[in-house]
């Protein structure tokens, strides 16, 4: 119905005064045309209403617009008095009133006016008539609106409008929009199919979401069944096999819902009507005791059935046979195969190209992810591969690090700043932290290894729980400044936020100081020649105590910073640290130890591996989580000793 | 010169003694069958420590005597656990499940039956059917089995993968804290089939026991840990003390040395490991039972690293060591957590034990490795006059076997 009025809407479009076109109707005022149609106007019915509202869309006068604006928004009424159209709005004591001809008529008590109440139905056929004037309106910004609307809600009835507004469109911009909106109306409803299909292949290539709203109620499609040998009506998708694309189930289903099959019986119910007919202790002559099997109960359900006492329903068998009796399609609603299948085509090419940006951006988030794992092993990389110092404790300098972030914006509120010095200061006090325990505690065990792991695991329980006496269990905020808010975003799907940018540009300013610290420093020959031979290191005057000493101090203060950095994100809490330590000596270990590019190899894998299962499976991060150790796990089945293996008589034992 | 068994041995004999005075003690002094001085719940304590004294006792065979320091021990005293639980939680429900169904006016068929039981453990977790692992667990013997394959089999693939590829020393530790945290995230889901961090629960009611008392169970439970940890320690004491024992100490000292012997040194450790692991789960399922709880928390990579505390504070390398420092720390443990300690008052700030008792066997272990290597079990050295070699003086240089500055001068 709807359709039939659209299209006597548009029948008389071509009568409409377009801008700058010459007036082809003769010169009928609105008024004239709502006093003529008194009755219709009156009590309109969305059926009969059409050719009045067409007829005053295409009167050419400017009043139109604003009596059919009037009118939609319940602003025409009648007064009593005279029965004289009137435009009305509210003022301080009633109505005040227009004549049609836009003329004043001063005010009116509510009671003198009969308002006007157009349901819906009517409504939404004014609606798409004022569309036509909003499109071809002077002031851009309704333009716009216009436009908008019709994207959000677009129909079949818009598109002539649509397409007649085009040519006349001075903005460019607008213009663009106009004609990318008309093509998105034509390849839904334009009657041609040629024309459709044209208008789905100029999209090719495009990305928007628009495009993909309108491309797929044109590829929806409903699931339909039909006995063996008839031929199914409509456009058919694709054939379904009862077991792999359906379940048997979801197939009779089908089936009882076209009436092709009668109800199939619950295993509920089957019990509930056996139940409803025990007879002495019995059902169909079966004893009670012996209906504790399935097929008993079916049993007993058939003589029942056999009996007349039950309705005639399907058991598992007759299912199964049905449903081999017939055909299973899935129809698309679009009955043109042509158009479909163009459609089609061009969703399959949106399809790939999502799909690599959805890489690139899944890319990005294991590149974060890698620095992350980067910045907390990086410190360990140093203690625990440069110096072979197992440190349990490592998670918990982490923490401190954090935690002194936090404690720092406690006393500058500025963010910028507090960040500024809370970074060398979360340095120092790890520094000193890790410079206490080497001297008390490491120090001793340097020949012990698996007691260094217990004692300094002693450590960092106690670290834990004293973090948590002093700052409770609750975990504490740790800004960021503005400037690192938001997120730098490509396009509508590839986005990283900046605090990650900022941790991966920390990263790697970490790798670049600890390749200049190692390679182009006194302190760095020193370390590498005390752990590759300390004793001829002592010889030649370095003093080995004093570089073991700096060395774990500097790993530890590189974790304090990294420690910063991880709560910029994360929530600080007492068990920061917890939930880092296993990946980072993971991090080590399968980069291969003693070599910070191993490190960075690591971080890399273990970073897109994580993100890559969590792709695969993205509802479980655990999941994710437990198949990357078991991965970690079987690689060093395969390398031993990580991806860049020392070699020779460094690789030591 | 052949020596026996138990002359190898002379602790053997004194454990079992003392152990059986222990038992015997508690029996006696409780509500079910003596003179009600101890609670039920206390016992469920001791039960309870027993059983992670047997689980001590595997982690000093596989960490003291071969010198593998395995983070991943608790998660196999778990594994036994659950599939111990499991049995529990399913026979349970189905005695509930079938109590309900006999109500209506048809008998129940096997499958409603399963479909009830599926529906009360796994409601929880959104499911109603009985995951694939539940496959034998309306079964005692098939699952009492499992509590040993399990694990074993676990055990044994893991320790083969790792001991092949020669992962060993601190490596091997880091790479079995990462199993055992695979396997706790991994029972975190929901749809690992154990009822994710839900757990089982409930596992303190033994399914066909309903009417005895919980002060019973108790008891029979202390007594069942015991003979446990009796058995353990005599098969433990029998593993380490013949030329099998000779060599898992010769791999703790020298696995290169042992290697070029001609022993298989993998073969040695996977078959320890794998022990150990079996030794852990039966701890386990005697451990679950009497907590009444289980869920993946109790495998955390922190609850074996306890274990090896545990095992350091008690002495390592000594079997009665292993098992003194389980009940020392644990006890100790669950009263100073358990909030009976005293807080000592400082005047201007009040030492909360629940709060600090952390901090403090942190900072005791510390002590313990730095301080007194052998731990508590040091203390039957020196009552018996043994000791270690004085090295007087500090080491000359930072090499290995470096000379002491006094025997420089000799």
């Amino acid at each position: 119905m709807r359709a039939a009025l659209a299209a006597l809407v548009l029948a008389l479009l071509p009568l409409l005064p377009l801008a700058g076109g010459a007036q082809t109707s003769p010169p009928v005022t609105a008024a004239a045309i709502v006093e003529d149609n008194r009755a219709q106007i009156e009590k309109p019915s969305r059926q009969t209403i059409g050719p009045v509202i067409a007829a005053l869309a295409a009167s050419g006068d400017p009043q139109a617009t604003a009596i059919l604006q009037a009118w939609a928004n319940r602003g025409l009424g009648v007064r009593k008095s005279d029965g004289v159209f009137v435009l009305i709005s509210d003022s301080a004591d009633g109505y005040a009133l227009r004549l049609l001809d836009g003329s004043d008529a001063g005010t009116a008590p509510r009671a003198d006016i009969t308002e006007l109440r157009p349901n819906s139905g009517v409504r939404g056929v004014i609606a798409t008539a004022l569309v036509q004037f909003q499109l071809n309106d002077p002031d851009p910004a309704r333009r716009a609106a216009a436009l908008t609307t019709i994207a959000r809600d677009p129909a079949p009835e818009l598109l002539e409008p649509l397409r007649a507004s085009i040519e006349a469109e001075s903005d460019p911009a607008l213009r663009a929009q106009k004609d990318r909106l008309n093509r998105l109306l034509t390849l839904r409803f334009d009657p041609d199919a040629a024309t459709r299909i044209a208008a789905v292949e100029s999209f090719s290539g495009d990305l928007g979401l628009d495009l993909r709203a309108a491309l797929n109620p044109l590829l929806a499609t409903t699931r339909r069944a039909a006995p063996l040998g008839t031929p199914i009506e409509g456009n058919i998708a694709r054939d379904l096999e009862p077991g792999s694309d359906l379940t048997e189930v979801e197939a009779y289903d089908l089936l009882v819902a076209a009436d092709l099959a009668p109800a199939r019986l619950t295993t509920a119910e089957l019990k509930a009507s056996l139940a409803a007919n025990i007879v002495g202790g019995a059902v169909a002559g079966i004893p009670l005791a012996d209906l504790n099997s399935q097929s008993a109960r079916n049993r007993a359900y058939t003589l029942l059935e056999e009996a007349g006492t039950v309705p005639v329903a399907a058991t598992d068998e007759e299912v199964t046979q049905i449903v081999a009796g017939h055909r299973f399609v899935e129809t698309y609603s679009e009955p043109d195969p042509a158009v479909t299948s163009a459609a089609q085509d061009v969703l399959t090419g949106i399809e790939v190209k999502l799909a690599s940006m959805q890489v690139a951006d899944l890319a990005l988030d294991a590149l974060s992810l890698a620095s992350i794992y980067f910045l907390a092993a990086i410190g360990l990389a140093i203690t625990f591969g440069v110096m072979r110092v197992i440190n349990m404790a490592h998670g918990e300098f982490i923490m401190m690090g954090a935690y002194t972030g936090y404690v720092v914006q406690l006393f500058i509120p500025n963010y910028t700043l507090s960040l500024i010095v809370a970074l060398p200061l979360a340095f120092a006090v790890t520094f000193a932290a890790g410079v206490a325990m080497e001297r008390l505690v490491i120090r001793h065990l340097y020949k012990r290894p698996l007691e260094t792991l217990l004692a300094t695991f002693g450590i960092s329980i106690a670290l834990q729980q004293l973090a948590k006496n002093i700052f409770g269990t609750q975990a504490r905020p740790l800004t960021s400044p503005a400037w690192l808010d938001g997120a730098l975003s490509f396009n509508d799907i590839v986005s990283i936020s900046y605090i990650r940018v900022a941790i991966f540009v920390l990263a790697l300013v970490f790798l670049l100081f600890f390749l200049w610290l190692m390679k182009r420093t006194r302190l760095g020959l020193e370390v590498r020649a005390v752990t590759q031979n300390p004793s001829m290191a002592a010889s030649m005057g370095i003093n080995p105590d004093r570089i073991n000493m700096l060395t774990f101090g500097l790993g530890s203060g590189i974790a304090g910073i990294a420690g910063i950095a991880i709560g910029l994100f994360a929530k600080v809490t007492s068990e920061l640290g917890n939930d880092y330590i296993v990946q980072s000596f993971m991090t080590v270990v399968v980069g291969g130890v003693g070599n910070i590019w191993g490190t960075l190899a690591g971080a890399l894998m273990i970073g897109t591996l994580q993100k890559g299962i969590e792709f695969l499976n993205p509802s479980n991060t655990l999941a994710a989580q437990t198949y990357m150790i078991l991965f970690i796990i079987l690689f060093i089945q395969f390398r031993p000793r990580g991806i860049i293996a020392l070699k020779g008589r460094a690789a030591g034992d | 010169m052949t020596r026996t068994y138990l002359s190898r041995n002379p602790s053997v004999l004194w454990f079992l003694l003392i152990l059986s005075l222990f038992t015997l003690g508690v029996t006696v002094l409780s509500e079910a069958y003596g003179v009600a001085f101890l609670s039920t719940s206390f016992i469920k304590t001791l039960g309870k420590t027993l059983c992670l004294c047997l689980a001590a006792l595997a982690m000093d065979l596989i960490w003291g005597y071969a010198g593998i320091l395995s983070l991943g021990h608790m998660a196999f005293f778990a594994l036994g656990g659950y599939m111990i639980g499991m049995w529990l939680m399913y026979a349970r429900t189905e005695g509930i499940v079938i109590t309900a169904l006999s109500n209506e006016a048809l008998p129940a068929t096997a499958q409603e039956i399963q479909n009830g039981i599926a529906a009360q453990i796994f409601g929880v977790v959104g499911a109603s059917e009985l995951p694939p692992v539940w496959g034998f667990a309306h079964s005692l013997p098939l699952q009492l089995m499992l509590v040993v394959l399990v694990p074993g089999v676990l055990a044994l693939v893991f320790g083969w993968l790792a001991f092949r590829s020669r992962v060993t020393g601190v490596y091997l530790s880091i790479l079995t804290q990462a199993m055992t945290l695979a396997l706790a995230l991994y029972l975190f889901q929901n749809d690992s089939g154990l009822r994710g961090n839900n757990g089982l629960s409930g596992l303190q009611n033994i399914p066909g026991l309903d009417g005895v008392s919980q002060d019973l169970i108790s008891v029979w439970f202390l007594w069942a840990s015991a003979f446990a940890l009796g058995l353990g320690y005599l098969l433990v004491a029998w593993v380490v003390s013949g030329k099998f024992g000779s060599v898992i100490r010769a791999i703790r000292d020298d696995e290169a040395r042992v290697r070029f012997l001609g022993y298989s040194v993998e073969g040695y450790k996977l078959f320890v490991f794998t022990l150990t692991a079996i030794i852990a789960a039966i701890a386990g399922a005697l451990y679950y039972p009497q907590a009444g709880i289980i869920n993946p928390a109790e495998l955390a990579p922190i609850a074996s690293i306890y274990l090896a505390v545990w095992v350091a504070i008690g002495g390592r390398g000594r079997l009665y060591g292993a098992v003194i420092g389980a009940a020392f720390v644990s006890l100790l443990s669950s009263w100073f957590t358990g909030g009976r300690a005293p807080s000592i008052n400082l005047g201007f700030y009040t030492i909360n034990w629940v709060d600090w008792w952390l901090i403090l066997l942190g900072l005791s272990f510390v002590g313990v490795t730095l301080f007194a290597p052998k731990g508590i079990g040091g203390l039957f050295d020196l009552w018996q006059g043994l000791r270690s070699p004085d090295r007087k003086g500090a080491t000359l240089g930072p090499d290995d076997g470096s000379l002491m500055e006094k025997e420089a001068k000799e």
